[in-house]
């Protein structure tokens, strides 16, 4: 907590009674990804730029603008996460347990496009601006 | 209040006014021209980003002379961080659905 200020990250962990075989299709192929998050014409090829497309309300156009940064099948998957100005990285990690899957989410990084004005914010600009992410997606 | 986080999301979709808004929240009051020079853009555009600023109750203003003097408000942000709390439960909610998938995908 030594600068808080610097990076906004969100990170959201859960064991899933399910191998990570399984779990990483859900992660990968484009018309399971769509069952459970948004619909999409993603890739899992790294450098592939796609979009998840969300129903549009006023302010916000629905679109979530993504590059695949990394691809460790069934280990890890990296993609850039970008909406209304701002852009982050989410970060997915599958690791092995005795039951099933230890599954990690991990959206960090938030934009440099306004300068290291940041610091010295009162009020966690940072923090605001990811929570302003969070609810890009979550108006979905 | 759905009217006010509207304006307060729009308001700050924009990078120009997130970097004016920030400006001012960091360095305190100041004049248009003063933020002119900072913003990188002509003086009426900036004044155009002021008054949607302004209408979202983001930035409060004084007349001093033929000069105006602007000044933050992020109490304005108050209303929309309930609300932006309220949505936190996205990656939760999506977690869920990722695990009703999974268990779909064994029939």
């Amino acid at each position: 907590m030594s600068d808080t200020t610097q990076t906004h990250t969100l990170v959201i962990e859960r064991e899933m009674a399910h191998p990570p075989e399984k779990i990483w299709r859900a992660l990968t192929e484009g018309r399971l990804i769509q069952e459970w998050l948004m619909s999409n014409d993603f890739q899992p090829v790294v450098g592939h730029r796609f979009s998840f497309r969300a129903t549009p309300v006023p302010g916000w156009n629905g679109v979530i603008e993504s590059e695949v940064k990394v691809v460790e099948p069934q280990v890890r998957l990296v993609y850039s996460w970008g909406t209304m100005g701002m852009s982050s990285v989410v970060t997915w990690t599958l690791t092995p347990t005795e039951s099933g899957t230890q599954v990690r989410m991990e959206q960090s990084g938030f934009p440099s496009e306004d300068g290291p004005n940041y610091k010295g914010a009162k009020y966690g600009w940072q923090k605001f601006i990811g929570n302003l992410e969070r609810v890009a997606g979550g108006l979905a | 209040m759905q009217a006010e986080r509207d304006h307060v999301f729009r308001a700050l979709a924009d990078p120009t006014r997130r970097a004016i808004f920030e400006e001012l929240t960091r360095a305190g009051e100041q004049t248009v021209h003063a933020l002119t020079r900072h913003a990188g853009v002509s003086q009426p555009a900036v004044s155009k980003h002021l008054t949607v600023l302004k209408r979202a109750k983001l930035v409060q203003h004084r007349r001093d002379g033929r000069e105006t003097h602007y000044r933050a408000q992020p109490d304005a942000l108050a209303p929309m961080v309930d609300w932006l709390d309220h949505y936190g439960a996205f990656w939760r909610e999506r977690f869920d659905r990722l695990e009703n998938l999974l268990e779909r995908m064994d029939k």
